[in-house]
């Protein structure tokens, strides 16, 4: 008799509390009417930044291609002639693309990033395969200061041997004769 | 030929079609939902002759609790399909015998008894007149009937009861 | 000859109205439960298919209507295609005997607003509930998969259980209204509803009503976690929506009977005998949803504990207790 009364009791509980609910107002975010803003860091369409001088990032050294899981990234390297490297085509599927950030971890120059923005649908598929102009943006994405040729000891315009940060002048290996 | 013995005499031929598919069919589910239809149309006839509350409880009883047991049990257990082939002479000498017998006896029933060339008045049992005339007139059949089926009942949770000694109880 | 076809042509309106609101009310039982449920559990429910989601019903029958209606490799033809008609089938019937209200006089005749008041209405009811246990049985042997089966025979155990329960809680309402017509069971009621003087019985017939229906607390037979959809896994287009179709019918049937059974069916103050039996309809639905809301899913030994171990025995006291007391 304790265990039945019990039973009406947690029923009862029960009940109140989904009554009470409806008088409670939907927790529900109408997504197309209201888009929450999404945290920076948030893994969706790729972008490729540039660097603070508005060179772009990318030296095409194909590591992002190599370590993408469903090999949706590909491109052609090429080089300027004050010793750039760049990529002469860069091409992401993001049809396969599966929003991983594998390619964002491997880059050295901080070039390919993964940007909040995921409203990427399109009724045909070939218009998910993006080129070098769709990718490229005119800011630096996440990574406000990095240069990577300032650091990098390669010559470029943006330095000569032993010009780079924290780079010594190079050795003449003459002086070390006895 | 009346509308009512028209309906008659296609519930009748139903039943018997579909009986007959029910005992012959080799695949038990197709069995079994022949027999639903062979119950359905002698509730039918029930209802034809004058008898709802019977129509509804052969509904009721035969094709809707019996035969669904008959279709639980029948897809519980995995079927072998049986081969093909006679039964031994033994077997169905027998059957065929005591078949001719009961077509010969049922033959002479028909043609000799006595009124049967007299159309019989149509009843209408309403349940209410149903009930009074089963428990005034048949108390001590319907108590004894009762009885037994109490004595089925018994039967049953003897034979189901479990053994205190194998096993641990569930809590 | 002249009146027999003015008859002919009263049933054949009465039929089309009673299948017509069937229907749509089907259609919109379908958005209200989504659209309360979704209330209940602190969403908004459908919303995107006209004003508060009005059209999501038609969208619905749209897609179900265009959808392939497939038939799985090595299922049974036959059965597969004819298990759905006989769960809708037998839950539209189910209405042939329900009154909605009463007499209405039209050109001198008295027309009464039900399709059959047959003299054995109630059973008339329980027969075709109890055929319907063959839509879902053998929808899900013809499947030819193994939840499907599973599906069904949990299906057929579950209705055969439970039809017991529900036949034996409404002996004493039939005792009360000394008939098996549901309108004469109504018309037993005017002085006060069988709620009243059967609340035990009332709590029995909803039981094993929402158990024979299927519905949340009892929905073993197409358990989503356990056996994908159950009895209809295999099943798409309008087929499904059959057995979709026949499940929200079910429902209603069961908001009519109990309000003709335990709330009086028709009658009620102020508003007209239609309007009020469509509003205790609506009622006992709103409540069956709520149910639906609260209640987590029975185990299996639980939900056959609860019908033959409580639910039968206390249907069987309150037989004899209302034996009893109209002797006295």
């Amino acid at each position: 008799m304790a265990s039945a009364l019990e039973a009406v009791k947690a029923l009862a509980s029960g009940f109140a509390t989904t009554f009470m609910h409806l008088f409670r107002k939907p927790i529900t975010e109408e997504y197309p009417e209201y888009k929450r803003v999404l945290p920076a860091r948030s893994r969706a369409r790729i972008i490729l930044t540039r660097d603070p001088d508005g060179e772009e990032r990318c030296v095409a050294c194909y590591l992002c291609s190599a370590v993408c899981p469903v090999s949706c990234i590909s491109m052609q390297s090429a080089e300027r002639e004050d010793g750039r490297r760049y990529a002469a085509w860069f091409r992401i599927n993001f049809a396969r693309c599966i929003y991983c950030g594998l390619c964002e971890e491997a880059c050295p120059t901080s070039a390919i990033q993964l940007s909040p923005f995921f409203e990427t649908c399109e009724r045909e598929i070939l218009k998910l395969v993006y080129e070098k102009e769709d990718l490229l943006v005119s800011h630096q994405g996440k990574d406000k200061e990095y240069n990577f040729y300032k650091v990098a000891g390669v010559v470029t315009a943006l330095g000569g041997k032993g010009e780079h940060f924290r780079e010594d002048p190079p050795v003449d290996i003459k002086t070390n004769l006895p | 030929m009346t509308l009512y013995t028209c309906l008659f005499y296609v519930l009748a031929v139903a039943i018997v079609t579909t009986t007959g598919i029910a005992i012959t069919q080799r695949n038990l589910v197709h069995a079994v939902i022949y027999l639903v239809f062979s119950f359905f149309g002698s509730a039918l006839l029930f209802y034809l002759l004058g008898a709802p509350l019977l129509a509804a409880l052969e509904v009721i009883v035969y094709a809707g609790a019996i035969m669904v047991l008959f279709l639980f049990i029948i897809m519980m257990v995995k079927m072998e399909s049986i081969e093909e082939r006679m039964p031994p002479l033994g077997q169905w000498l027998p059957a065929v015998l005591c078949g001719i017998l009961y077509l010969a006896l049922g033959a002479v029933v028909v043609y000799t008894a006595p009124g049967s060339e007299f159309p019989l008045q149509t009843a209408m049992a309403t349940p209410v007149e149903l009930g009074k005339y089963l428990f005034q007139r048949h108390w001590l059949s319907i108590e004894i009937v009762s009885l037994l089926l109490l004595v089925a009942i018994i039967g049953a949770l003897h034979l189901g009861k479990r053994k205190e000694t194998g096993g641990t109880e569930e809590p | 000859m002249l009146t027999w076809s003015l008859g002919f042509l009263i049933l054949m309106v009465k039929l089309g109205a009673v299948l017509l609101f069937l229907l749509l009310a089907a259609a919109y039982l379908v958005w209200l439960e989504r659209k309360f449920l979704a209330r209940l559990q602190v969403r908004y429910g459908p919303n995107r298919a006209g004003k508060y989601g009005l059209l999501q019903p038609i969208a619905d029958m749209i897609k179900m209507l265009t959808k392939e209606d497939t038939i799985p490799e090595g299922a049974d033809r036959v059965i597969f295609l004819l298990a759905p008609a006989v769960v809708t089938v037998t839950a539209l019937l189910m209405f042939a005997v329900i009154p909605f209200g009463g007499d209405l006089s039209f050109l001198g005749k008295r027309i009464p607003m039900v399709i059959a008041d047959l003299n054995i209405g109630l059973l008339f009811v329980f027969a075709l509930s109890s055929l319907g246990v063959y839509g879902i049985a053998l929808g899900g042997w013809a499947s030819n998969s193994k939840y499907s089966l599973l599906g069904g025979i949990r299906g057929a155990a579950q209705m055969i259980s439970y039809e017991l329960s529900l036949g034996l809680s409404l002996v004493p309402v039939v005792m009360l209204a000394g008939s098996f017509s549901l309108v004469d069971i109504v018309r037993a009621q005017e002085a006060y509803p069988f709620i009243l003087v059967q609340p035990l019985a009332f709590v029995i017939f909803v039981i094993s009503a929402m158990a024979e229906s299927k519905r949340i607390p009892f929905d073993l037979p197409e358990a989503e976690n356990e056996l994908g959809a159950g009895y209809h896994t295999e099943y798409s287009g309008i087929r499904f929506g059959l057995f979709f179709l026949g499940e929200y019918v079910n429902m209603q049937v069961l908001g009519a009977l109990v309000a003709v059974l335990f709330l009086g069916g028709w009658s009620g103050p102020f508003l007209s005998g239609p309007a009020w039996f469509c509003i205790k309809i609506l009622v006992v639905a709103l409540v069956m949803i709520w149910i639906r809301g609260t209640l987590p899913r029975l185990r299996y030994d639980q939900l056959m504990a609860l019908g033959w171990k409580v639910l039968i025995p206390l249907a069987l006291v309150n037989i004899v207790v209302t034996g009893a007391v109209i002797l006295i």
